[in-house]
C-alpha cells in the first residue's frame, strides 16, 4: 500500500504528535507514505474566509504535485483533508477556476487527485480484521468518546465521509481494539476550530460543552482526527478551568496515538507526552507499564 | 426577529452580489430556520444565520455587513448541512465577510480578518504557516498581548509549537497564487 501524504502545517509545530502516530501507525502496518516535495499550506479557514480563489488554488498547489504519481492524497489532518476536498470539487466545477488556478501553478489541475484521510484508509484498505491481527495490547474495555467535528462530514456531498450526523468511522476502529465506543450526542458538534486566538470566547464555551458531554456518557478519553479539535479540546480546559472552575482533566488523543499504543508503540513515539491533559490513565488501561 | 430595512431606492442590497458571489439560489429559502438550529453560535451572536437570509430577501444593503454573526460564524457548515433546500449558507457567510473586509464594515469583537490577514502572511512569506510568526504579528495587532501566554511555557517545554520557520516549502508557486488572487481581485473576478 503505498499514497502520496500530505502532513500539513501543524505537523510541523502544534501537532507534532498527530504525524508523528500517524507515521509510527502506518509504518507499523506496512503503509508506505510519501511526502511530495515541497507542499505547501491548504490556506484553512483563513483561505476560504478571505478569497475563493485563494482557497481553491492553495491546496492545488499540493495536489497537482502529486498528480502524476497517479497515487492517492492522503490526509492526516480533518482540515487540509477538508479544504483540498473542496478545492477539487470546486475546479473540476468551474472551467475558469481551473484556467486561473492552473495560471498561477503554471500547470493545469483538473481536480482529480483522490483525497483520503487516513482513517478512510485503514478502515477501506487495511481493514479492521487485519487491525485486529496486528494488535498487541487491547484496550481493555476503555471507554472512548469518538470526536469527529465538522470537517471530515460537512459538506457532505463533498467529503462523503461516512454518515454525517452519526459517523462510527473512528467506533469501529475502537471496538476492534477492545475499547467500548460510546454512543454520544456531540460526535459532529463544533469546537470553534480556527477560531482559538481570535474568538478564544467562543472556542472555550463550544468546547466546555463537548467535555461536559463525554464526561457524562462516562467516557475514559476522547479520540480526535483533527489537529485543530485537539488543541482547542485540550488545551482550553485549562481556560475552562480558570474561567468557569470545571475541572475535566479529559485526556484528548489523537485516534492514531491510540491506535499505536496497541500496535505495540512506545508512548514517546507516538508524541503522547506532547498533551496538556496528561494521558497517563489511557495509556496504563492499555498496559504499558 | 424584527427586522427593520430602510426604503431607499439609491441603496443597493446585497442579494445579488452575494448569489453571483456564490452561485447559490438563496430564493429558494423558506424560513424553516434550521441552520439557526444548529449553528453552535447564533445564541451568541445578536442574529443567525436564517435572520440573514431574510435580511438578503429583503434586500438589505451594507448595513448587514455590520453584523456580529459573521464574524463569530465559525465556519462549521451545519447550516449548509442541514438545509432542507441545499442552499450552501457557510458559502453566503464567506461571501459576506469577503464583502465586509472590503466595503471595510465594524470588525466586532475578537479580530477574525486581523487573525486571518497574519496566517495569510505568513504562508505568502513560507509556504506555510509559521506559528510563532503568525501569532506574534495578530497579537501586536490586537494589543493583547498576554492572552495565552500561561500556556506558552509548558507547550516550549513539551515543543508543541515550532519555534524556526518552515523550510522545504515550495515558496514561489505560492506567491504566484497570493499574486494572481490579487489580480483576480482588481479585475473584478
Amino acid at each position: 500500500m503505498k499514497y502520496a501524504y500530505f502532513p500539513g502545517c501543524s505537523a510541523e509545530s502544534t501537532a507534532r504528535d498527530m504525524h508523528a502516530s500517524t507515521t509510527a501507525v502506518a509504518r507499523s502496518l506496512g503503509i508506505e507514505l510519501v511526502e511530495p516535495k515541497g507542499w505547501t499550506c491548504c490556506g484553512a479557514t483563513a483561505g476560504h474566509q478571505t478569497d475563493r480563489f485563494l482557497a481553491a488554488a492553495l491546496p492545488a498547489a499540493s495536489l497537482a504535485k502529486v498528480k502524476d504519481t497517479g497515487l492517492d492524497m492522503v490526509v492526516s489532518c480533518a482540515a487540509c483533508y477538508n479544504r483540498m476536498k473542496i478545492a477539487n470539487h470546486e475546479i473540476s466545477a468551474s472551467p475558469d477556476l481551473r484556467k486561473g488556478v492552473g495560471e498561477a501553478l503554471g500547470r493545469d489541475y483538473d481536480g482529480s487527485v483522490k483525497v483520503r484521510h487516513f482513517l478512510e484508509v485503514l478502515l477501506n484498505d487495511v481493514g479492521t480484521e487485519t487491525l485486529q491481527g496486528s494488535v498487541k495490547r487491547s484496550l481493555n474495555g476503555l471507554a472512548v468518546a469518538c470526536y469527529y467535528g465538522c470537517l471530515l462530514v460537512r459538506p457532505h456531498d463533498v467529503t462523503c465521509f461516512d454518515d454525517p450526523e452519526n459517523p462510527t468511522s473512528m467506533d469501529r476502529l475502537v471496538t476492534a481494539l477492545g475499547g467500548r465506543a460510546l454512543e454520544w450526542p456531540h460526535k459532529v458538534e463544533c469546537c470553534g476550530g480556527g477560531l482559538s486566538l481570535s474568538r478564544t470566547d467562543v472556542v472555550v464555551r463550544l468546547t466546555e460543552s463537548i467535555l461536559g458531554m463525554a464526561q457524562a456518557a462516562g467516557a475514559g478519553c476522547i479520540v480526535v482526527a483533527c489537529p485543530m479539535c485537539q488543541i482547542n479540546l485540550d488545551m482550553r480546559q485549562l481556560d475552562i478551568e480558570k474561567q468557569m472552575g470545571k475541572s475535566y482533566r479529559m485526556p484528548v488523543l489523537y485516534i492514531t496515538q491510540l491506535i499505536g499504543l496497541c500496535l505495540g508503540l512506545s508512548p514517546d513515539e507516538l508524541g503522547l507526552d506532547k498533551l496538556m491533559i496528561s494521558a497517563t490513565d489511557v495509556i496504563q488501561a492499555v498496559g504499558v507499564a | 426577529m424584527t427586522i427593520t430595512i430602510k426604503k431607499d431606492k439609491r441603496v443597493k442590497g446585497l442579494l445579488r452580489r452575494i448569489a453571483d458571489m456564490t452561485g447559490a439560489d438563496l430564493g429558494v429559502c423558506y424560513q424553516c430556520k434550521r441552520c439557526t438550529s444548529g449553528c453552535p453560535v447564533s445564541k451568541l451572536a445578536a442574529s443567525g444565520p436564517a435572520e440573514m437570509m431574510r435580511r438578503l430577501h429583503l434586500n438589505a444593503g451594507d448595513e448587514l455587513l455590520d453584523s456580529d454573526i459573521i464574524w463569530t460564524c465559525v465556519s462549521c457548515e451545519t447550516c449548509s448541512a442541514r438545509c432542507p433546500m441545499g442552499i450552501d449558507v457557510a458559502a453566503v457567510m464567506d461571501a459576506m465577510r469577503t464583502l465586509a473586509r472590503e466595503k471595510r464594515a465594524a470588525r466586532q469583537k475578537g479580530n477574525v480578518p486581523l487573525f486571518n490577514l497574519a496566517f495569510l502572511q505568513s504562508v505568502r512569506l513560507f509556504g506555510r504557516s509559521y506559528d510563532i510568526a503568525m501569532i506574534t504579528a495578530y497579537k501586536l495587532g490586537t494589543l493583547k498581548l498576554m492572552n495565552d501566554t500561561d500556556k506558552f511555557p509548558a507547550m516550549l517545554r513539551k515543543r508543541k509549537i515550532a519555534l524556526l520557520p518552515p523550510l522545504g516549502a515550495d515558496r514561489k508557486t505560492t506567491r504566484r497564487i497570493f499574486k494572481k488572487a490579487r489580480q483576480r481581485k482588481e479585475a473584478g473576478l
